[in-house]
């Protein structure tokens, strides 16, 4: 007798469907809908002023949808805000550390305020300063920090009442690149131990090392889905070639170049020449008699799928 | 798409102050202790002494000249006696308003401390009772000061004095409480600035100095109708031993002065930190 096979599919840990959030009439989340499985590394990618952090916030349960369907742990964050808090580290996209106490009393005050017993918080923030590569400076002020310390000790307080899907906005704009590096690795750590991560991001090398999957917004809506990969295959060729010809040239070459490849972008500073072969068409280029000042061929990123969906670039 | 509830988190809560209230204010007040650690010890002191200066220049300086005051019910009593449970009441209101206004001006606006809390499970409740009880145990140790020096200086009358200690928990829980709803709705320093525009009247003509008698009626209606005369009565006549049936109604004042305070200081929290 032939068995049949049932795959347990986890319930989703958030479900959004139409979600949006108008203020006086403008919709900053015009209509969304996702759903984030446990233990997923989820982004959403887009420009400022995309609607991500206000996304984020109804999914933290801090701000009200306008309308739309939310279950976040399958609970509708208008009745349960306080219960769905319990259960999620939330780093926002601008620290609000507790400039008036020191480092470790930031970890185990902010556990207090889940109502955590003081020995129990007091041993997991010993942990986290661990985690966070923090434990030396466990005495210091906030002040005294560095931005990316600041940052991994907001990121430890969010981990405090050892959260189930910790929320990051923008977890590394505005800090240096080594720094940068430095929170990948830990956030990536946390994705080994099958936290479910949900953040947002305007970096598209930070989407494509961070996410299993990903949605692109663009003025409130979800452009497309998928992971980064499935993304630059289903929205970008293999490969760019990106050429230079100095700005007054760019526009007029771009037109001259069309048909070239599958697809050609101009931007202000540069042309970008699709194709599954940059080199052959830097050839091709070059056999037709144009110069470039500067040449490079890369593989597509998800940069390339934003420009592809939107026609502008994701960070201005 | 299905939204089929899993399992509730955690205990069901009461659904009434569920979504602002976790029970969870001793939290947010014992933050409050702790950050209170690293503040300037002199800023903290100096609250205190002011009231004791004034009953010290006034009371006993200007008390030589003046000599005796009738109270509200008749009794005749020294000066000093008669302006020190008006300047304990100042002593617990100036420690209420000390932490209600200013610092939660700052952590409002500038700390975003509030905003921290609540994304945790705190909810806006929680978060005023315990900043108002923060600010009111400053009121309550200023008071406490103040009540050993009259004491010291023979100025508790009666026996009863000694009700002067809830009554002071309460005058600083509503001038906490008020203070704390007045200034969530405050976004600039020059609205702040209007606070002190208040109290310095406030603290002047609330029968602090001299008895309500002297105003023309339409004076004393105001007078009456400001939170300081209440306090300012229910400890005088608590001081004096002059017990009566109107320091019931002062104390059902700040009841309603509370009250109303926590209302508006969680929902403007809510409006604000929980859109
Ligand atoms: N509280 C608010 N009141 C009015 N407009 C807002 C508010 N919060 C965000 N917005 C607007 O909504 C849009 C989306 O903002 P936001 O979610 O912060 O975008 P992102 O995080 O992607 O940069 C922006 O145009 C922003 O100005
Ligand atoms: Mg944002």
């Amino acid at each position: 007798m032939a068995r049949v096979s049932v795959g347990i599919v986890p319930a989703p840990v958030i479900t959004a469907s139409a979600l949006t959030k108008t203020y006086k009439g403008f919709s900053a989340v015009d209509g969304i809908s996702f759903e984030v499985a446990p233990g997923e590394s989820f982004g959403l990618l887009g420009p400022n002023g995309a609607g991500k952090s206000t996304t984020m916030r109804m999914v933290g349960a801090v701000s009200t949808r306008t309308s739309g369907e939310l279950a976040i742990l399958g609970l509708d964050p208008d009745q349960y805000g306080p219960e769905i808090r319990s259960q999620l580290g939330v780093v926002p996209q601008s620290d609000n550390l507790d400039m008036e106490l020191r480092v470790r009393d930031n970890l185990i005050v902010y556990g207090r305020y889940f109502g955590l017993p003081r020995a129990q918080v007091a041993k997991r923030a010993d942990e986290l300063l661990e985690f966070a590569q923090l434990a030396d400076r466990a005495k210091s002020k906030v002040d005294d920090l560095s931005g990316g310390m600041k940052r991994r000790l907001t990121i430890a307080r969010a981990l405090i009442n050892d959260p189930r899907i910790l929320l990051l906005d923008e977890p590394t704009t505005g800090l240096d690149p080594q720094a940068r590096h430095i929170l990948w690795d830990r956030l990536f750590r946390l994705k080994e131990q099958g936290t479910t991560l949900v953040l947002t991001t305007h970096y598209m090398d930070e989407a494509e090392q961070l996410c299993d999957r990903l949605v692109v917004v663009d003025k409130g809506r979800i452009m497309a889905e998928g992971s980064p990969a499935a993304l630059i295959r289903e929205y970008s060729s293999r490969e760019v070639l990106e050429v230079r010809f100095g700005s007054e040239r760019n526009e007029a070459l771009g037109e001259q170049l069309a048909g070239i490849g599958d697809r050609v972008e101009v931007l202000p500073d540069r042309v970008l020449i699709y194709s599954s072969n940059g080199e052959a068409v830097l050839e091709r280029i070059t056999q037709l008699g144009h110069e470039p000042i500067t040449s490079l061929v890369r593989r597509s990123s998800l940069e390339d799928v934003f420009l592809r969906l939107t026609g502008r670039t994701l960070v201005e | 798409m299905t939204f089929a509830p899993t399992r509730p988190i955690g205990p069901a809560r009461n659904r009434f102050l569920g979504a602002v209230y976790a029970r969870n204010s001793s939290a947010v007040m014992s933050r409050g202790l702790l950050a209170t650690r690293s503040s300037n010890v002199a800023i903290v002191v100096s609250g205190f002494f002011e009231p004791v200066f004034y009953l010290l220049s006034m009371g006993i300086g200007l008390g030589a000249l003046v000599g005796t005051v009738v109270t509200t019910t008749g009794q005749e009593v020294s000066y000093a006696a008669f302006i020190a449970p008006a300047l304990l009441a100042v002593s617990a209101m100036n420690g209420a308003i000390y932490d209600s206004t200013w610092n939660v001006f700052f952590k409002m606006n500038y700390a975003k401390l509030y905003e921290g809390m609540l994304t945790t499970s705190l909810g806006p409740l929680d978060v005023a009772l315990g900043e108002i009880a923060l600010a009111l145990l400053r009121g309550v140790l200023y008071a406490l000061g103040f009540l050993i020096v009259m004491q010291s200086l023979g100025l508790n009358l009666s026996w009863t004095a000694i009700l002067a200690l809830p009554a002071v928990v309460l005058i600083a829980f509503g001038f906490a409480s008020l203070g704390m709803a007045v200034t969530s709705y405050l976004t600039t320093f020059q609205q702040m600035d209007w606070i002190n525009f208040v109290m310095l009247p406030m603290f002047l003509f609330s029968a602090t100095f001299y008895p309500l008698s002297v105003y023309p009626e339409p004076i004393q209606w105001i007078v009456q109708a400001l939170p300081l005369w209440h306090g300012v009565e229910l400890i005088r006549g608590l001081t004096t031993g002059a017990l009566s049936m109107a320091l019931l109604g002062h104390v059902l004042y700040y009841l309603v002065m509370i009250a109303i305070g926590l209302v508006f200081t969680t929902s403007r929290l809510k409006k604000l930190f929980l859109d």
